[in-house]
């Protein structure tokens, strides 16, 4: 499903990833742990296709087609969804309204009829039973004086809603208490199937508690310094980050 | 007497791609810019008291009609053009503008079979259906072209209830105590110099009487459209709420493209009684000017609402996205006791436009309050300012107001600024005063872009979002259109 080869990338001319290579088939969930400022958030905005990403050298490819000159909202609509670390505030449109717009958008493109009212309503009542999320939302502003969980949760939601093919989580741990980890986390499970990939961006193993990856990679420095199963989580728990930038260290030295 | 200011040149080296996008400035083509051929009959250029006799004459006016307006020219010459709004345009030669143009064949008002078959094309390309069978909205129009009202719809449902609804040259003969009573009672022709220049000239315009206890049965909405080159449009308004009795009234402008500028100097007065209410709405998109700043309407407009009965109650809402320069200030006189102004503005200015706009609140009576909500958009090159006073006066226990003024800046060449005046001689007062600016974050943008919307329907969301509480307070079709026309104006600055 995607496939990255030597990627490298700048922000602000300088430059964050350094050569990343992955790949990800169709049903399986990666996740991306390293310490802060190892570019794990680069990496999920450079897929994304953020403007303030560039990218300088390598390849991407989602579904056999190459990404790094598609428009973000392309992106979106071939199936790429980023649920955002910090999500964004839009005042005075109400989450009804955008993911309506969202949702046929992404229907439109890919050749589907826009959902009708009911459809739609039918939709988010399901998707938003999954979270536990009060429907007085739907009318409240896009994020506006939303909670840092309900913000986490409404990006959940707008992912169970879209169903992308390829999910890409920036930390959506984080800032959460464990009850509201568990509510997010079972949406993630939802989500999953045989047909769609999850890529989860996390600094803590907690999540992997409940949202158990098929392959874990470290990224330190901008490159994947170690690869491994879910086991590799625990381990870099146990040890710390350090323990793999000795083991880098040494390797780089030999 | 704070000024805010914000100038988007601070956070230059922030903008990357997206934000570059909104600075390009494109040529969107300003869809009402056609131009009718129709012959009209046109007064010789330039201004003097024989001018202003020569409208008075063509209009068949009582003498004392002709003499009020003298009077205003003469007071006219005594003065000197304001100075003070945040708006740069190269002198206006008064001598220089037709002021008095209508179509030729002048139609009997009572039947629209006798309009011009070109004035009734003309204001079907704009959308404005005057026939009466076609209008499904039960919305009344009174459409001014030129100088003339041509053709006012639904008279005789209005005449049912005893709602007057006509131009105010048609008032003039038939109802000659009612304007001479109110014309110039809330805007005096001394009060500044467009509006004495305003009242020696005026052609025509729209005059509602709703009677005592009575809610018009439907919306009444009147059309401008400038055509002739060279003309300056005067138009006045006058709207009489008796007591109890409520009215919204709707008004829409365009013109054509012309490479010159054209003057539009308006005056409104609105007059409520007690336990009155009018609401006012407008949506104005006179033709702005090229993407070069070259030509456009210069629009200088009074317009005054007193609310001169206890529980009396008026709205301005205005959506405001054309005019080369904007100057105007919707104000409200809050005389009686327990009366109510509310303000309501979304301003877009985009490429060289300038607008330099606001309100004024006065609160003279007793437990008066105030709302007033300011929205500036600005994009390109253009300046947008919000200018406003609340006042309060000796006598006005009680008195409260709550100002909000939000500016959203796109790109890094406009310019936003806030200029409020506050003036309060009573202790009880209440005023406060909230202003914020927004630029159009990058970080929004990319959000939607996300989420599977373009960037130009992302900057429609944003902005139609930020103009929100502005949009809910105007009639449903009226908001639908303004949504419209903001996607419009701003097109060109999303790249």
């Amino acid at each position: 499903m995607l496939v990255i080869k030597n990627l490298k990338a700048n922000v602000e001319g300088k430059e964050i990833l350094k050569g990343i290579n992955l790949e990800i088939k169709a049903g399986e969930v990666h996740a991306i742990m390293g310490p802060n400022g190892s570019g794990k958030s680069t990496l999920a905005n450079v897929l994304a296709g953020h403007g303030g990403y560039e990218v300088t050298d390598g390849e991407i490819y989602f579904e056999g087609k190459e990404l790094v000159e598609l428009a973000p909202e392309d992106r979106a609509r071939e199936g790429i969804f980023l649920a955002f670390q910090y999500p964004i505030e839009i005042p005075g449109i109400s989450n009804a309204t955008f993911l309506k717009t969202a949702l046929n958008e992404v229907r439109k493109y890919n050749g589907k009829p826009e959902a009708t009212p009911k459809e739609f309503m039918e939709l988010l009542r399901e998707k938003s039973g999954v979270l536990g999320m009060d429907p007085q939302f739907i009318s409240r502003s896009v994020n506006v004086g939303f909670s840092g969980g309900e913000k986490k949760r409404n990006e959940i939601l707008q992912m169970l809603m879209l169903q992308p093919k390829l999910a890409l989580l920036d930390e959506t741990d984080s800032g959460l208490d464990i009850d509201a980890l568990k509510i997010v986390s079972s949406g993630v499970n939802v989500f999953k199937n045989n047909d769609n990939a999850v890529l989860l961006v996390t600094h803590y193993q907690r999540l992997l508690d409940y949202i158990v990856p098929d392959y874990v990679h470290v990224l330190s420095k901008g490159r994947i310094i170690k690869s491994g199963g879910k086991e590799l989580a625990l381990e870099l728990e146990e040890k710390g980050y350090d323990w793999i930038k000795n083991d880098e260290l040494i390797e780089e030295n030999v | 007497m704070e000024e805010i200011k914000t100038n988007g040149l601070q956070e230059k080296d922030e903008i990357s791609e997206d934000m570059q996008l909104l600075n390009d400035v494109t040529k969107n083509e300003y869809k009402w810019g056609f131009i009718t051929d129709i012959e009209s009959d046109t007064a010789p250029k330039g201004l003097n008291e024989e001018i202003v006799r020569f409208i008075s004459l063509k209009k068949g006016e009582p003498e004392w009609m002709t003499e009020w307006r003298l009077k205003a020219f003469r007071h006219w010459q005594t003065m000197e053009e304001p100075k003070w709004p945040n708006v740069k345009y190269p002198k206006i030669d008064f001598q220089d503008i037709i002021y008095y143009s209508a179509p030729k064949k002048k139609p009997q008002l009572d039947s629209l079979d006798e309009v011009d078959p070109e004035l009734l094309k003309t204001f079907e390309k704009l959308g404005i259906p005057l026939e009466e069978q076609k209008i499904l909205s039960g919305v009344a129009v009174d459409a001014v072209f030129d100088s003339v009202s041509v053709a006012t719809t639904f008279k005789e449902t209005l005449k049912e209830k005893g709602v007057i609804f006509s131009s105010v040259s048609e008032a003039l003969k038939d109802h000659p105590e009612l304007v001479k009573k109110y014309l110039g009672s809330v805007v005096p022709y001394t009060d500044n110099y467009y509006a004495a220049l305003n009242a020696a000239v005026f052609s025509d315009g729209s005059f509602v009487y709703i009677p005592k206890g009575v809610r018009c049965p439907m919306e009444l909405s009147t059309y401008f459209r400038i055509n002739n080159e060279e003309t300056g449009q005067f138009e006045r308004t006058l709207i009489i709420a008796e007591e109890g009795s409520y009215v919204s009234y709707l008004e829409g402008c365009t013109a054509p493209i012309r490479d010159t500028n054209q003057l539009h100097a308006a005056v409104v007065e609105l007059v409520i009684l007690e336990n009155a209410e009018i609401k006012y709405s407008t949506v104005q998109n006179w033709y702005p000017g090229n993407s070069e700043g070259k030509g456009g309407i210069y629009n200088f407009v009074t317009k005054r609402a007193a609310c001169r009965g206890n529980h009396s109650k008026v709205s301005w809402t205005q959506v405001e996205t054309g005019s080369a320069v904007t100057w105007k200030y919707p104000s409200c006189i809050l005389q009686g006791d327990y009366s109510v102004g509310e303000f309501y503005s979304v301003a877009v200015t985009n490429n060289y436009q300038q607008a330099d706009t606001g309100t004024k609140m006065i609160h003279l009576g007793k437990n008066t309050s105030s709302t007033i909500i300011s929205k500036g958009i600005s994009a390109g090159k253009s300046n947008n300012s919000y200018r406003g006073l609340v006042k309060v006066g000796k006598k006005a226990d009680n008195a409260r107001n709550f100002t909000q003024c939000d500016s959203m800046l796109m790109g890094d060449k406009c310019g936003a600024h806030t200029f409020p005046y506050i003036e309060i001689e009573n202790d009880t007062a209440k005023v406060e005063h909230e202003a914020t600016t927004s630029k159009v974050g990058e970080d929004q943008i990319f959000y939607l872009n996300q989420r599977g919307i373009s960037t130009e329907d992302a900057v429609n969301m944003i902005v139609n979002g930020f103009c929100k509480e502005v949009f809910n307070e105007l009639p449903m079709e009226f908001a639908v259109e303004a949504q419209k026309l903001l996607a419009i104006s701003l097109e060109s600055s999303v790249g």
